[in-house]
C-alpha cells in the first residue's frame, strides 16, 4: 500500500477558524492615509435617517493574521498548480503566471470604462486583438467578447437565434439538446424562452442523424450541439446535421466548451455552425480561480451579425477604435460595461504566447487523452471503443459489481495525490468517469495517474471497503451534504 | 514551447505506444475536409518579455498619468497588496468550483465567509456568492420577484444605472416582465407618489439603487412600505458598497443586488467584478447563484460544501432558477479578504473619508460662478453639478490638463445635459481636488 501511494506523504496541515472567529475588538489590519480635507460629520452630512451606527459582525484582525488565515484556508484546496487535476469537460490546463502579471498593470487594470475613448484605445486594442485570433481560431464572422462565462454565453446566442428568426417572421417553440449535453444547455434554452426536447444519441454517442430528422420542424429553432460531444467524440455528421437544420430553417448552435479539441486543427465555421460560445477559462487557459471569473464569447456567422449584444466594438476609418451603440437589431445589453476584460487580457496574452504554435497544445491533449484510453481501456469499462479527442469516458460497470461506484473511485484518486476526474456526467453514460487530462501534463504525470487508476481498479476486487471509504488521507472526510441542504447554515452569526 | 512539458522523443514513443504514426492521426474522426491544412493565422509565438513589452505598450496608449473623477458604478479605492498576494496562491487562483469538498475545504470556508460579510454589510438573512456584477445581479433579483410573487410587473426607478437598466431589458423581455419607469424630484430621489401610481396588483417589485445614478441616497423605508403596501417585493441594487460604511443597510428591502468591485478589486476597464444577491432566509430556494452551507463529516468535524444545489442548472436543468455556472469565485475572495483587512473600523473610515472628500470637491466646485448643485438629497460619494455650459466641452479643456472630468450625463439622459457626475473618493488628495477645482474655473472662463 504505502509503495503505491508514493506519490503522497503525510504533512502538517494547520486547523483555522472562521475569521469570525479569530475577531478581538480593536484590532485592524489596515490603515489608511490621514484625511487631508476638513473633516465632516457623516452622520450629520447624510443625515439621521440614513446614517449607520457601525457595521456589527465585521471581523477585527490584524494583517498578519488575515495572510495566515488565508494561507492556511488555501492549503486545503487542491489545485493545478499541485498537480494534474483531470476533471473532463473543465480543461483545467496550466493558467500561465504572465497572464496575472501583465493584467494587473498600471494603465490596464487602472482603466475605467467611462474614460474617453481616445484615451482607452490600449484597452480596445486589445479587445480587437483578441476578437482577430478568435475568429480565425474557429472560422467565424462576428464574435463579441461581453458574456461573463460560458452560461452567459449561451443565453446570447440563443437570444440571437431567437432574433434571427423573429426577423424572419417566426421565431419557432423549441430547441433540441442531446441527452449527453451540459446543464447549462437546456437551463439556457429555457431562460430565452425556448421549450427544451432531448434528443437521444445513437449506439456510438453521437447525434442519430435519422433521428433528428425526424424531428426537425417548423417548430424547431436550432440545435445546441457540444462538438466533440461530451463522451470525447466528434460528431462526424456535424456537416450533414448543419445542412438538414438549415434546409428546414432552424440554426446550429455549438457549445464550444471542449474547443481544447479543435483549436488549430479544425473550425467550427468550416463545418456549419451558425453561432458557438467559447469559454476561456478553459481553452484559453485563464484561472478558475475556484468558480470564476471566466469569459464566454460568442462568434457568429454573418447572418446574425446585426444582432449582436450592444455595444459592438469598430474600427473607424482613420484605424481608432470605438464601440457602436446604435445598433437597432441588438438583442440589446448583457452587462454593465464591456465583458470581463480583466480575463480577456490573460487570454491574449495566452493565445500571443503560442501564436499559430496553438495546434501543439491541441495535439498534446489528444494524445494525452488517447495515451489514458488506451493504458486504462482494460482495465475500466469503455463504452464507446473508438479513439477519442480531448477527453476519454470510461464507466464504473466491472467496479459496480463490488460495489464500487465511479463516485468511490473519484475520492480515492485523491488519496493518491489527484484531483477526481468528473464522475456521473455525461448522464448517456452510467456511474461515467469522465478523464480531460489536457497538454499541461507530461508523460510521467500520465503514468503516475495509470498507475493509481489500476492500483484502485485491483483495490476494488480485493478490499472493496477501502475504496468505498475513500479518502483517507484528508483533513476531512466525506461531508454531510444532505442535512446541509434539509437544514442549511450560509452564515455564521454573531454569538 | 514552454507551457507545454513533453519531449519531441517523449510524443514520438506515446504515440507509438498507442499505434499511430504522426500527431495528424490524432484527429481522423474529423472528416479531412474539415481538418485545417495551414497554420493558424494568428500573431506571435511571443517570449515572456515580449508580452509584458506587449502590454505595456497598450497600457501607455490608455490614460496612464491622468487624474480621474469618475465614478458611475465603478469605483477606484485604496486596495492593500495583501488580497492580491493572497487571491494569486496557486491553490485559490488555479482550483475548479469547489464539488469536491474534501480537497476545496479553502475554497468553501472563504465562500461562507463571503456570504457572512455580504448579510452583515446589506443586513440581509442570506446572500450567495455569486452573479457575474451588479447589473446581471438586478436581472436575476427582478426575475427572482417574479418567481417569489407569480408576478409580472417591475416598477424600476429612472435613476437606477442606465446600463443596469439595459440588462434589465435584456433579461426582462424573455421572461414576459413588463416593464414601467418612475422619475426622481428635485431631491434626485425617486418620486415616492409617482411610485405609489405604478404599483398595483401585477407588480412583483419595485427597483431602486442607493446610492442611485445621481449619487443620491434613497428613502429605502418609505419606498419598502409602498411595495409591501401592493405585495409587491423592493429590490434595492447597490453599485458602491463602501457607502455601507457609513449609511443605513436596506434592511427593509426583500433582495439586495451588490456590486463588491468597491471591495479590493481594480476598475480593469469594467471587469471581472462580483455581483451579490443577498435576500430574506424565505426566499433562498428562490435565489440563482451558488451557496456554500455549514455542515459535518462523518467523525462530526465542521465542514462547508455547496448546497441547496436542487436550485441549479447542474442537477435541475431546464428546471433551473438561472442558468448561471462559472462566476466571479475569485473576485469574491479578493472582497473577503479586502473586508477582513478593513474590519469595521477601517470601512468605517474609509466611508467617512469618501464623504469628507466628496464634500469638500463640491463645495469647491459649486463656489465657481455659474456652477450649481441640481439635486438636494443627501449623497455618499457621488454629486452632479450643472453648468453653464456643455460639459463634453468642459471636459476636452481638463483633458489638456490631464484631467479627466464628470461624466457627462447627457449621454444617458437627454434632458440633463450641462450636468456632470462626479465621484471623488479616499485616493484623491486635496491636491488633486484643487487642481480640479482650478482648471474647471480656467475651462469655465474660456469664450464658448
Amino acid at each position: 500500500m504505502t509503495e503505491k501511494l508514493k506519490r503522497t506523504a503525510r504533512h502538517i496541515s494547520l486547523g483555522e477558524s472562521l475569521i469570525f472567529e479569530r475577531s478581538v475588538p480593536g484590532k485592524r489590519g489596515f490603515e489608511l492615509p490621514p484625511l487631508d480635507v476638513p473633516a465632516v460629520d457623516s452622520a450629520a452630512v447624510v443625515g439621521a435617517e440614513f446614517a449607520r451606527s457601525r457595521v456589527e459582525g465585521f471581523p477585527e484582525v490584524s494583517e498578519i493574521e488575515v495572510i495566515r488565515h488565508f494561507t492556511r484556508l488555501s492549503t486545503w484546496n487542491y489545485a493545478i498548480d499541485y498537480g494534474m487535476y483531470p476533471l473532463g469537460s473543465c480543461t483545467m490546463k496550466y493558467n500561465p503566471r504572465v497572464n496575472e502579471f501583465v493584467a494587473r498593470l498600471d494603465g490596464i487594470a487602472s482603466e475605467h470604462p467611462y474614460q474617453p475613448v481616445e484615451l482607452a484605445q490600449g484597452c480596445l486594442k486589445i479587445l480587437w486583438a483578441l476578437q482577430q485570433i478568435l475568429l480565425e481560431v474557429t472560422g467565424m464572422d462576428a464574435v463579441t467578447l461581453h458574456p461573463c462565462a460560458g452560461a452567459q454565453g449561451e443565453y446570447a446566442g440563443i437570444l440571437m437565434i431567437r432574433a434571427l428568426l423573429t426577423s424572419r417572421g417566426n421565431p419557432r417553440k423549441k430547441v433540441l439538446v442531446p441527452d449527453s449535453a451540459h446543464g447549462t444547455n437546456p437551463a439556457t434554452a429555457v431562460t430565452a424562452e425556448y421549450a427544451v426536447e432531448n434528443i437521444p444519441s445513437d449506439a456510438n454517442g453521437r447525434i442519430d442523424l435519422a433521428r433528428l430528422s425526424s424531428v426537425v420542424n417548423e417548430d424547431v429553432a436550432a440545435l445546441m450541439v457540444t462538438n466533440p460531444n461530451t463522451v470525447g467524440i466528434f460528431e462526424k455528421d456535424i456537416a450533414a446535421v448543419a445542412e438538414l437544420l438549415h434546409s428546414r430553417g432552424a440554426l446550429l448552435y455549438m457549445d464550444g466548451a471542449n474547443m481544447n479539441a479543435l483549436a488549430g486543427v479544425a473550425r467550427p465555421g468550416d463545418f456549419g455552425v451558425d453561432v458557438m460560445h467559447m469559454n476561456l477559462h478553459k481553452t484559453f487557459s485563464t484561472p478558475h480561480g475556484g468558480g470564476g471569473p471566466g469569459a464566454g464569447p460568442v462568434a457568429v456567422k454573418k447572418s446574425l451579425e446585426p444582432f449582436l449584444p450592444s455595444p459592438v466594438l469598430v474600427q473607424r476609418a482613420d484605424g481608432k477604435l470605438n464601440f457602436d451603440n446604435n445598433r437597432p437589431q441588438s438583442i440589446g445589453r448583457l452587462r454593465a460595461f464591456y465583458g470581463n476584460f480583466g480575463v480577456l487580457v490573460r487570454a491574449l496574452a495566452y493565445a500571443l504566447a503560442y501564436g499559430p504554435g496553438m495546434r501543439a497544445a491541441t495535439e498534446d491533449a489528444v494524445l494525452n487523452a488517447n495515451y489514458i484510453r488506451k493504458n486504462l481501456e482494460d482495465t475500466f469499462e469503455l463504452p464507446y471503443r473508438q479513439p477519442c479527442m480531448h477527453e476519454v469516458v470510461f464507466s464504473d460497470a466491472r467496479q459496480r459489481k463490488n460495489g464500487v461506484t465511479t463516485m468511490d473511485i473519484a475520492k480515492r484518486l485523491i488519496d493518491y495525490g489527484f484531483h477526481p476526474y468528473t464522475t456521473a456526467f455525461p448522464l448517456i453514460v452510467p456511474g461515467a468517469m469522465m478523464i480531460e487530462p489536457t497538454e499541461s501534463e507530461s508523460r510521467a504525470e500520465c503514468d503516475e495517474f495509470i498507475q493509481a487508476m489500476r492500483s484502485i481498479a485491483e483495490e476494488s476486487a480485493t478490499t472493496p471497503e477501502r475504496v468505498k471509504t475513500a479518502p483517507h488521507s484528508t483533513r476531512i472526510g466525506r461531508l454531510d451534504e444532505t442535512t446541509a441542504a434539509r437544514k442549511p447554515i450560509l452564515r455564521w452569526k454573531p454569538q | 514551447m514552454r507551457y507545454l512539458p513533453k519531449s519531441d522523443s517523449e510524443r514520438r514513443e506515446m504515440l507509438a505506444s498507442i499505434g499511430l504514426e504522426k500527431m495528424e492521426d490524432l484527429f481522423i474522426s474529423i472528416p479531412a475536409e474539415y481538418r485545417l491544412t495551414r497554420p493558424l493565422s494568428v500573431p506571435g509565438p511571443l517570449s515572456e518579455k515580449e508580452i509584458i513589452d506587449y502590454f505595456r505598450a497598450r497600457g501607455s496608449e490608455n490614460a496612464f498619468g491622468y487624474s480621474s473623477f469618475l465614478g458611475a458604478g465603478v469605483y477606484n479605492h485604496l486596495r492593500s497588496v495583501v488580497t492580491d498576494a493572497l487571491i494569486q496562491r496557486g491553490e485559490f487562483l488555479t482550483s475548479y468550483t469547489p464539488y469536491q469538498g474534501e480537497i476545496s475545504q479553502g475554497t468553501l470556508q472563504a465562500i461562507f465567509e463571503f456570504q457572512t460579510l455580504m448579510c452583515q454589510l446589506t443586513g440581509q438573512e442570506v446572500a450567495n456568492a455569486g452573479m457575474y456584477d451588479g447589473s446581471t445581479a438586478t436581472a436575476e433579483a427582478a426575475l427572482m420577484a417574479e418567481r417569489v410573487t407569480g408576478r409580472s410587473g417591475i416598477v424600476v426607478a429612472r435613476s437606477l444605472h442606465p446600463e443596469y437598466r439595459q440588462v434589465l431589458d435584456t433579461y426582462g423581455r424573455h421572461a414576459a416582465l413588463q416593464f414601467s419607469e418612475v422619475g426622481f424630484t428635485a431631491t434626485g430621489q425617486i418620486d415616492l407618489s409617482a411610485i405609489r401610481a405604478a404599483v398595483g396588483p401585477a407588480t412583483a417589485a419595485v427597483v431602486v439603487q442607493s446610492p442611485n445614478f445621481l449619487g443620491v441616497l434613497e428613502q429605502v423605508p418609505a419606498i419598502a412600505e409602498i411595495a409591501h403596501a401592493a405585495g409587491a417585493l423592493l429590490i434595492v441594487a447597490i453599485a458602491e458598497g463602501v457607502s455601507l460604511g457609513a449609511v443605513k443597510p436596506p434592511a427593509d428591502a426583500d433582495i439586495v443586488a451588490l456590486e463588491a468591485q468597491s471591495f479590493g478589486l481594480a476598475p480593469s476597464f469594467g471587469g471581472p467584478f462580483a455581483g451579490v444577491i443577498a435576500t430574506r432566509d424565505k426566499f433562498v430556494r428562490q435565489m440563482p447563484g451558488r451557496l456554500a452551507g455549514q455542515t459535518v463529516d462523518s467523525t462530526g468535524r465542521r465542514g462547508f460544501v455547496l448546497t441547496l444545489a436542487t436550485r441549479e442548472q447542474h442537477i435541475r436543468r431546464e428546471k433551473a432558477t438561472s442558468n448561471i455556472c462559472t462566476n466571479q469565485a475569485l473576485c469574491a475572495l479578493a472582497a473577503t479578504i479586502h473586508l477582513s483587512l478593513l474590519g469595521p473600523q477601517g470601512l468605517r473610515e474609509m466611508a467617512d473619508q469618501n464623504i469628507a472628500k466628496a464634500r469638500y470637491a463640491a463645495t469647491e466646485l459649486a463656489k465657481l460662478p455659474g456652477v450649481s448643485a441640481p439635486f438636494s438629497g443627501p449623497v455618499f460619494n457621488e454629486f452632479v453639478l450643472e453648468f453653464p455650459r456643455s460639459v463634453k466641452i468642459l471636459n476636452k479643456d481638463l483633458l489638456r490638463e490631464k484631467i479627466i472630468g464628470p461624466l457627462p450625463l447627457g449621454n444617458f439622459f437627454p434632458d440633463l445635459t450641462k450636468r456632470g457626475l462626479y465621484c471623488v473618493t479616499e485616493l484623491h488628495s486635496r491636491a488633486e481636488i484643487d487642481r480640479l477645482v482650478a482648471g474647471t474655473k480656467r475651462a469655465l472662463e474660456l469664450p464658448i
